[in-house]
C-alpha cells in the first residue's frame, strides 16, 4: 500500500516537474558581464543568454540597462530580481536628478544599488556592475556583487563566466588604454568567457558611455574574435 | 519614503504564506493524504509580431495532474480593448492575475484619458508577480497594439520580462519555439503569421502531453481585434461507426414484483419568500 502510494507520488512529482518546468525554475542570467574605464568614459559589455534551467529562454537578452542618460548597469544573477532593482533605482535616480537639477553621479547610482542589494541580501540574488560617465569624475566602474558590497575598480568582470577570464583580464589590462583598445579587450574577454561557460552565449552587446553620449553595438556569433580552433 | 521606494517588496506576505503552507503540508502528509492538485494549464502559448500587429495563440487543454479537466478552456484573456494576454501555469493564478490587471488598467485608462499601452500592462504584471516572489504561478504572453505600434512581452512567474518579436511559454514551448526559430521572418503578412502561430501551437499539441484539443488565435491590429475561438479544431472527437444499443425485448423478463411505497404527509409548513 505504502509502495503504491510512493509510486503514485513519485509519478505525480515527475508530472508536476514536467508541467511546472517554468514555475519551478526562475529565469536567470548566469552570465558574463564586464566593464572597463578609459580616459573619457567607460566600455561595458555582456553576453545575451537568459536560461530557465537548461532551456535558453531568451537568446538575445539586453543585459546593459540604462539607469540614466549616461549611467548604465550590467545585470547578472536572477532576471526578476535584477529587473526589479534596476527599475526601482531608475525611478529613484531620476527623482534625485530632478531634485538636484543636474546629472547624477555614477557613485550615487552605485550607492542606490548597494543600499537595496545589501538591505535585502537574503532575498535577492543580484550581481551588478554600475558604469557610466559624470562631469565630476569622468568614467567610473563600480561593482556591486551578491551580498551588497560596493567598490570602485578600473576594470570589473561579473557573472558565472567571469571565473574563466580573471587570468586573461589581469594579464591583458593596461591602464591608459584608448576607446578602441578597450572595445577590443572587452569583446575578446567576453568571447573567451562565452566559449567556456555554458550559461553564457549568444551575441556580445557592447556600449561606450562618454561625455558625447552612448554608442551601442552588437557583435553577432559568427563575427566574434577567433582564438584557438581546438 | 521607505513605503514609496520599497512598495513592491512583499516581504511580509511571503513569510506568512510560506510558514502557514509548510505547516499545513506537513500535517496532511502525516495523515497519509496528499495535497489536492491545482488545476494547471500545462500549455502551449505563443505570440508573434507581424507587419500590422500581433498574433497570439494558445491550445485549449486544462489538466489536473494527469487528467484533462477541461477540453476547451480559454487561455487568451482580455486585458483591454487593444491588449490580450495568454496564460500558462496555474489556471486560477493566470485567470485572477489577468482580471486584476485588466481592472486596474481600465481605471488607469480612464484616469489618463488614453488607450492603455502594452508596456503599462507589462509593468503592472511584473511588479505584482515579483511582489509574490514566484508563488503566483502565472507565466504570461502579453501582446497588443498601442500608439507606439505592436508589442509582445513574455512574463515569467518570478517577475522577469522579455520584449521580443516572438515568444512561447508553457510545457509545449520548446516544440512551439522550434517552429518559430525555423520559419519566423520580420514583417510577415497576416495570413503567414496566423499560419505560423497555428503550426507552432499544433507542434505543442501533438508533441506535448500537457497541451491538446483546439487552437485559439487572437489577431490584434490597430483598431481591430479578431478573437478566433476556435481557429482550428485539431482534435475533433471521432464519430462512432456502429450503434451498440440493445433493442427493447432483448433481455427476457422472468418475474415482475411491484411494491408501492405509501408515504403520508406528516407536517407541512409554507414559508413565503419576499420577492419584491
Amino acid at each position: 500500500m505504502l509502495q503504491l502510494c510512493l509510486t503514485v507520488h513519485t509519478f505525480f512529482n515527475l508530472a508536476v516537474i514536467t508541467f511546472f518546468y517554468f514555475s519551478r525554475k526562475s529565469a536567470s542570467f548566469y552570465t558574463s558581464i564586464m566593464a572597463v574605464e578609459f580616459e573619457g568614459g567607460v566600455v561595458i559589455g555582456a553576453d545575451s543568454r537568459t536560461t530557465t534551467g537548461a532551456y535558453i529562454a531568451n537568446r538575445v537578452t539586453d543585459k546593459l540597462t540604462p539607469i540614466h542618460e549616461r549611467i548604465f548597469c550590467c545585470r547578472s544573477g536572477s532576471a526578476a530580481d535584477t529587473q526589479a532593482i534596476a527599475d526601482a533605482v531608475t525611478y529613484q535616480l531620476g527623482f534625485h536628478s530632478i531634485e538636484l537639477d543636474e546629472a547624477p553621479l555614477v557613485q550615487t547610482a552605485a550607492s542606490l544599488f548597494r543600499e537595496m542589494c545589501y538591505r535585502y541580501r537574503e532575498e535577492l540574488m543580484a550581481g551588478i556592475i554600475v558604469a557610466g560617465w559624470d562631469p565630476r569624475r569622468g568614467g567610473q566602474v563600480y561593482t556591486v556583487p551578491v551580498g551588497g558590497m560596493m567598490t570602485r575598480q578600473p576594470v570589473s568582470v561579473g557573472g558565472s563566466g567571469s571565473s574563466y577570464i580573471y587570468g586573461y583580464v589581469d594579464s591583458n589590462y593596461r591602464a591608459g588604454m584608448s576607446k578602441e583598445e578597450c572595445l577590443k579587450f572587452t569583446a575578446e574577454a567576453l568571447t573567451l568567457a562565452m566559449e567556456r561557460d555554458g550559461s553564457s552565449g549568444g551575441v556580445v552587446r557592447l556600449a561606450v558611455v562618454s561625455e558625447q553620449g552612448v554608442e551601442r553595438q552588437v557583435i553577432l556569433g559568427n563575427q566574434l574574435p577567433k582564438f584557438s580552433t581546438v | 519614503t521607505e513605503e514609496q521606494c520599497w512598495g513592491t517588496w512583499g516581504k511580509n506576505i511571503k513569510c506568512v504564506c510560506f510558514y502557514r503552507n509548510a505547516l499545513l503540508e506537513a500535517d496532511i502528509n502525516k495523515l497519509g493524504f496528499s495535497s489536492p492538485a491545482a488545476r494547471k494549464t500545462g500549455t502551449t502559448i505563443c505570440g508573434v509580431v507581424y507587419k500590422d500587429g500581433v498574433v497570439l495563440g494558445a491550445d485549449t487543454r486544462a489538466t489536473e495532474g494527469m487528467v484533462v479537466a477541461d477540453k476547451n478552456c480559454s487561455k487568451i484573456h482580455y486585458i483591454s480593448p487593444n491588449i490580450y494576454c495568454c496564460g500558462a501555469g496555474t489556471a486560477a493564478d493566470t485567470e485572477m492575475t489577468t482580471q486584476i490587471i485588466s481592472s486596474n488598467l481600465e481605471l488607469h485608462s480612464l484616469s489618463t484619458g488614453r488607450l492603455p499601452r502594452v508596456t503599462t500592462a507589462n509593468r503592472m504584471l511584473k511588479q505584482m508577480l515579483f511582489r509574490y516572489q514566484g508563488y503566483i504561478g502565472a507565466a504570461l504572453v502579453l501582446g497588443g497594439v498601442d500608439c507606439n505600434g505592436p508589442h509582445l512581452y513574455s512574463i515569467y512567474p518570478h517577475g522577469s520580462t522579455d520584449k521580443l518579436p516572438y515568444v512561447t511559454m508553457g510545457s509545449g514551448s520548446l516544440a512551439a519555439m522550434a517552429v518559430f526559430e525555423d520559419r519566423y521572418r520580420p514583417n510577415m503578412e497576416e495570413e503567414e503569421a496566423k499560419r505560423l502561430v497555428r503550426d507552432a501551437i499544433a507542434a505543442g499539441i501533438f508533441n506535448d502531453l500537457g497541451s491538446g484539443s483546439n487552437i485559439d488565435l487572437c489577431v490584434i491590429t490597430k483598431g481591430k481585434v479578431d478573437y478566433l475561438r476556435p481557429h482550428d479544431m485539431a482534435n475533433k472527437k471521432g464519430v462512432r461507426t456502429g450503434s451498440y444499443r440493445y433493442k427493447h425485448g432483448t433481455t427476457g423478463v422472468l418475474t415482475k414484483a411491484v411494491t408501492p411505497l405509501n408515504l403520508e404527509v406528516v407536517e407541512e409548513s409554507v414559508q413565503t419568500m419576499d420577492t419584491s
